[in-house]
């Protein structure tokens, strides 16, 4: 039954590729033409992919690259560490062992801070994957370059790397190239049939609603005895603020931006409140591991958002909504479950065999570019980017932020043209504590923010 | 006391045999621990025989004790014996004979399945560098663990995952989908995992726990019956034994609420499917030797797919049944976005969770333990 349903999901899949390739002619020619900035790429044309971040997402993403799309070959690996880059390749080689598609030779693996400018330059379409404060940086590099583009969210860690990137993405759309921004519930199924039927006023206008990733937590990685400070915080970046941006961004920023989606619209304000009270060892950086903000929209809507980092708590991540009719509860495990104020079902989304929305990305941005259509998620990345960091701006303060006050705010939080030899933005105490916001006393909006440097 | 013997000697080969014996290095370290732990379960099986001995000897129900914990496993004994197993998808049955066992009264719950998570996967770091490299994680004095250059060069010589090592990083998804860990099935977790747990325990309590081979799990499932076997079709009767979609409340359920079979085994028929041993062969009985075919298993030397028995939750009521049986396939892993993907975690399988068995007559060696171990395969679907 659920098995064979999946597999014929998957044979659909292939059978499309298939197709695909012999309506472009029989088959995929491995001419190695570049495709340049606006023209649209032929069928049978090699689409070159270099991968900006070589972790664990970078890899994945990679081979989603390669599932899509017959045509595409990874050329390039930037990362700035060698390691990660090897494990990248010897992954994505043994994923792929026939033919020649991961075709990376020695001169196009680029190890250091500098090394995506010529990752970017051999490819037509670019894969950035690296922690979020880089992303600003190496997204305004791809679009200048005319790349099209796949990049993980969230787009920044700071305000200004969020005016970079809205402003990048206006240029991108000049040059009428591709953006998929990783915030894959746009591209899950269960999701727009939950839309679909919210447009359709199932549960009338949405007055309230409830988004959450409360979980144990994510990895850490341990200081080793030969690494520089700044080496440290680039392997262990999720607890710092420059490159993490803080979990209520990195992850949490999913369910928000279902909460902008949903609604049709940004927020106008925010305030919480948030601390850290289990996760407060030396190699936990400083961030927190808890938020909870109440975000006002400008229908007067109101969105309550708790993200924890605890072990052994109560876990959920899912989105609830109440309109004037009824409720809607959605989850990234393909629920979709409408009900009218009286418990009745309104609907409830089947969606055992729903594809996967990592692939999904990955096929609609390789057919866009080959059938010439423009996907530009950019500005709701952005958006939904400032949204989160809005939350967290509203936590580390004890501050009401408005939206005007969070997009104008003047951290830059990450160095310019960082080198190996760039101070890092946050040194250790001499007991090896890192500075953690403190509501009440962190400043969030001005140029001399402590957000990042406590 | 030898088998422990054994499993202490294990740690000269540790290098060689780092993904098999890993754990038991761990816990040989703490052999006074767990030999007076296997003592006490003794101790539990003595006093608690006097509850009806079945045909042999063997007790008929037991709590394995977890050391150092306040959890505990309710074994119930099914009786060796020969039955038709089956009917198959093709609708063919096959006389198979299985050695009597002991199995969980119950699926192994978040709270058992934590400790082992906790202990074992989250710890691990700290007993690998205290024991192999001298470094104290935990030690105060040290701001930051250290591994030295020469620990790192060990470690990349003989080729030791980075998640093995780092493992396994907390899953990025919720895997409880929410709902709920406190008494509930553990699920989710790889073939790989769920045999790890088994292996953990084996080490934690000195005792030899792994999968029910689908043999065995089929059999405890009809509760040792030799008679034809026709799943409950009758909504209300089946509703006493199992959860199922239609009564569910769309979640998994706390284990032991509703009715036991025969031997007093709870929710084999629903709640979650279960793995076993047994790599999925859709022509399984074709494959089988002899009539009866004694104690089959196949034991997984593929990814994919392996073999979940029952319904589940999530599951209509039809699949509430004994014979239900399925193989994993790469979608279980669909929403895990990472590559390789993790060896630990199905990101898209909140319906599969296990029960532990126990053969009544335990394997006499290391090396006959080794039969039912399986390797870590990484997945690069």
């Amino acid at each position: 039954m659920e098995n064979k349903d999946q597999f014929s999901t998957k044979l659909t899949r292939r059978d499309f590729m298939k197709k695909t390739s012999l309506a472009a002619g029989g088959g995929i020619l491995l001419s190695s033409l570049p495709v340049g900035s606006s023209a649209y790429a032929a069928a049978n044309d090699v689409l070159n992919v270099a991968v900006v971040g070589c972790g664990g997402r970078g890899t994945g993403a990679a081979n989603q690259a390669l599932n899509a799309d017959e045509g595409v070959k990874i050329v390039a690996l930037a990362d700035l560490f060698r390691d990660r880059l090897d494990d990248c390749y010897n992954s994505l080689t043994q994923a792929h062992p026939d033919g020649d598609r991961i075709a990376v030779p020695e001169e196009h693996k680029f190890v250091g801070f500098d090394g995506y400018k010529h990752a970017i330059e051999l490819a037509d379409v670019v894969i950035l994957a690296t922690p979020p404060g880089y992303r600003p940086e190496h997204f305004e590099e791809a679009v200048r370059q005319g790349k099209h583009v796949f990049m993980e969210k969230p787009l920044g860690t700071s305000a200004d790397g969020v005016r970079r990137i809205l402003k990048a993405g206006r240029e991108a759309k000049q040059k009428q190239l591709n953006v998929v921004v990783g915030l894959q519930r746009h591209y899950q199924t269960n999701y727009h049939e939950a839309l679909k039927h919210v447009r359709d006023n199932a549960i009338g206008k949405i007055t309230a609603g409830q988004v959450y990733w409360n979980s144990a937590g994510v990895w850490v990685r341990e200081r080793q005895p030969d690494q520089t400070e700044l080496e440290y915080q680039n392997r262990n970046w999720y607890y710092f603020n420059w490159l993490c941006g803080d979990h209520i961004l990195e992850q949490h920023i999913h369910n928000i931006d279902v909460a902008n989606w949903f609604l049709g619209e940004y927020p106008v304000s925010a305030q919480g409140m948030g601390g850290r009270e289990v996760r407060t060892g030396k190699d936990h950086g400083q961030i927190f591991d808890h938020h909870f903000v109440e975000f006002t929209y400008p229908s007067g809507a109101v969105i309550s958002s708790q993200c924890r980092h605890q072990p052994d708590t109560f876990s959920r991540v899912a989105e609830h909504f109440q309109g004037a009719y009824g409720t809607i509860e959605i989850d990234s495990s393909n629920k979709a479950l409408i009900k009218d104020h009286d418990g009745v079902v309104l609907y409830d989304h089947a969606g055992m065999n729903d594809p996967n929305p990592y692939q999904v990305e990955h096929d609609k941005l390789f057919a866009a570019i080959r059938n010439g259509d423009v996907i530009s998620d950019t500005e709701n990345g952005a958006k939904s980017t400032l949204t989160a960091i809005m939350g967290r701006m509203a936590t580390y303060s004890g501050q009401v932020i408005t939206w005007d006050q969070a997009i104008n705010a003047q951290d830059k939080m990450v160095p310019d043209n960082m080198t190996w030899d760039t101070p890092p933005p946050v040194v250790p105490d001499e007991n090896g504590d890192y500075p953690v916001p403190t509501p009440g006393v962190t400043n969030v909006l001005s140029p001399e923010s402590t957000v990042s440097t406590g | 006391m030898k088998l422990l013997n054994n499993l202490i000697n294990t740690r000269n080969h540790f290098i060689t045999f780092w993904l098999i014996s890993l754990p038991f290095f761990l816990f040989a370290c703490k052999s006074t621990e767990v030999q007076s732990d296997s003592s006490s379960s003794d101790t539990t099986e003595q006093t608690q025989s006097t509850t009806q001995p079945a045909s042999s000897t063997a007790t008929v129900e037991y709590a394995e004790e977890i050391p150092g914990s306040d959890q505990e496993i309710e074994m119930v004994l099914v009786p060796g014996g020969s039955y038709q197993m089956g009917p198959f998808e093709n609708g063919e049955t096959h006389k198979v004979k299985v050695d009597s066992f002991w199995i969980g009264k119950y699926e192994i719950t978040w709270n058992e399945y934590n400790l082992f998570r906790n202990e074992l996967l989250e710890d691990i770091r700290t007993e690998v560098y205290k024991n192999l490299y001298g470094v104290d994680i935990d030690s105060d004095a040290i701001s930051s663990p250290t591994l030295t250059e020469e620990a790192l060069d060990l470690l990349r010589d003989n080729d030791i995952p980075a998640d093995i090592i780092s493992l396994p990083s907390p899953p990025y998804s919720d895997v409880t989908a929410g709902m709920g860990t406190d008494g509930f099935p553990a699920v989710s977790m790889t073939h790989y995992a769920a045999f790890m747990f088994t292996k953990w325990l084996t080490v934690k309590t000195g005792d030899f726990y792994r999968l029910p081979t689908e043999a065995e799990w089929e059999y405890a499932c009809k509760a040792a019956s030799t008679d034809d076997y026709e799943p409950i079709t009758n909504t209300a009767e089946l509703d006493q034994y199992a959860w199922h979609r239609d009564n569910s409340n769309r979640k998994y359920q706390q284990p032991g609420n509703k009715e036991p079979n025969a031997l007093g085994i709870h929710d084999m028929l629903g709640n979650v499917a279960e793995w076993t041993l047994d790599q999925y062969h859709e022509d399984y009985p074709a494959k089988l030797e002899n009539e009866p075919a004694d104690n089959p298993f196949f034991s997984p030397t593929e990814l994919y797919p392996r073999t979940a028995r029952g319904g589940s939750w999530m599951d209509p009521a039809a699949a509430a049944s004994c014979i239900q049986r399925r193989g994993s396939n790469p979608a279980w892993k669909m929403r895990d976005p990472q590559l390789p993907k993790s060896l630990w975690w199905h990101t898209n399988a909140p319906f599969v969770g296990f029960r532990v068995v126990r053969p009544v007559n335990e394997p006499g060696s290391v090396s006959e333990m080794e039969e039912y171990w399986i390797e870590a395969i990484q997945d690069y679907n």
